[in-house]
């Protein structure tokens, strides 16, 4: 899994199951270690990543995780996209507060995944699905 | 589902993580470690995670159960071997690890159990008529 990850295109990941995270994350490390983002970088990305791929499973019950790199010009960087056709989430800001939980977890899983990338955009509404992207630039 | 072994030296119970876990494996490991604590009668438990190279809030908040239980049950946790990277991520997560003893390596653990115990006993030395097995001593302002 950490070798022959290829960087071309994007790489897709089902998330149906409690092992599909553990190979979100997996997968999430390989292209993060390809296109070089620092160590300290890789672990805030492959964190957030865990975060919002137990969200996609648990809250959206179950989608896809996009993985591919980006390209900005003067960086490169890892860009996610986390879909579900799930419920959506009604109040997004009241879902972006720390500890505000639905699921009995600690409530920090989008706002700590929301400070641990550089940019994070949600899309969502009730009964709509949610679908977040997250990038992280090397620096 | 892979499961986490649990070794015992002397009165302390050693895990240490080497495989990516699943929610399901940590709270596994969960269950496996209270009921061990209990079985053995160990007075600690000390947590490797030299290995992990993340530790979200899903397995954060599984350490602070363990740490949780294990206290309850009158055994100290222990958590050593946390990556510079990972106590960075951790702090900007927002996890705080609530109530968990932590230590840079398993020797520095080792001594922290025992001293924690030394401190304990010290506390108890007048109310050992208690009985050798006659259920939890009960300790309502010992231990901190």
């Amino acid at each position: 899994m950490t070798v022959g990850v290829d960087l071309g295109q994007p790489q897709t990941q089902e998330v149906r199951a409690d092992e599909d995270v553990v190979r979100v994350r997996q997968l999430v490390r390989a292209v993060a270690v390809a296109v070089k983002l620092s160590l300290v970088d890789q672990t805030k990305l492959v964190t957030a990543a865990s975060e919002l791929a137990r969200n996609t499973l648990v809250y959206g019950g179950g989608g896809t995780v996009d993985v591919m790199t980006a390209d900005n010009g003067r960086r490169r960087g890892v860009r996610i996209v986390f879909a579900d056709s799930g419920p959506g989430i009604a109040d997004l800001d009241l879902a972006l507060t720390d500890g505000y939980t639905t699921g009995g977890g600690l409530g920090l899983g989008l706002s700590g995944a929301r400070r641990l990338v550089d940019e994070f955009e949600i899309d969502t509404a009730a009964g709509q699905g949610t679908r977040i992207t997250v990038t992280k630039w090397s620096r | 589902m892979e499961r986490v072994p649990i070794l015992k030296i002397g009165s302390i119970l050693l895990v240490s993580i080497q495989v990516d876990m699943s929610d399901q494996t940590a709270v596994q490991l969960q269950e496996d470690l209270a009921e061990r604590i209990v079985a053995t009668g160990a007075h600690g438990v000390l947590i490797d995670i030299t290995a992990l190279d993340i530790v979200d809030s899903f397995v954060g908040r599984m350490l602070s159960t363990i740490a949780s239980i294990s206290k309850v049950l009158d055994a100290e946790t222990v958590v050593v071997g946390m990556r510079p990277a990972v106590a960075i991520t951790l702090v900007e997560l927002g996890l705080s690890l609530n109530g968990i003893r932590t230590a840079l390596n398993v020797e520095r653990g080792m001594e922290l159990i025992a001293a924690a115990r030394d401190d304990d006993q010290d506390l108890d030395e007048d109310e050992d008529d208690a009985g050798p097995d006659g259920g939890p001593a009960t300790e309502t302002t010992a231990s901190r």
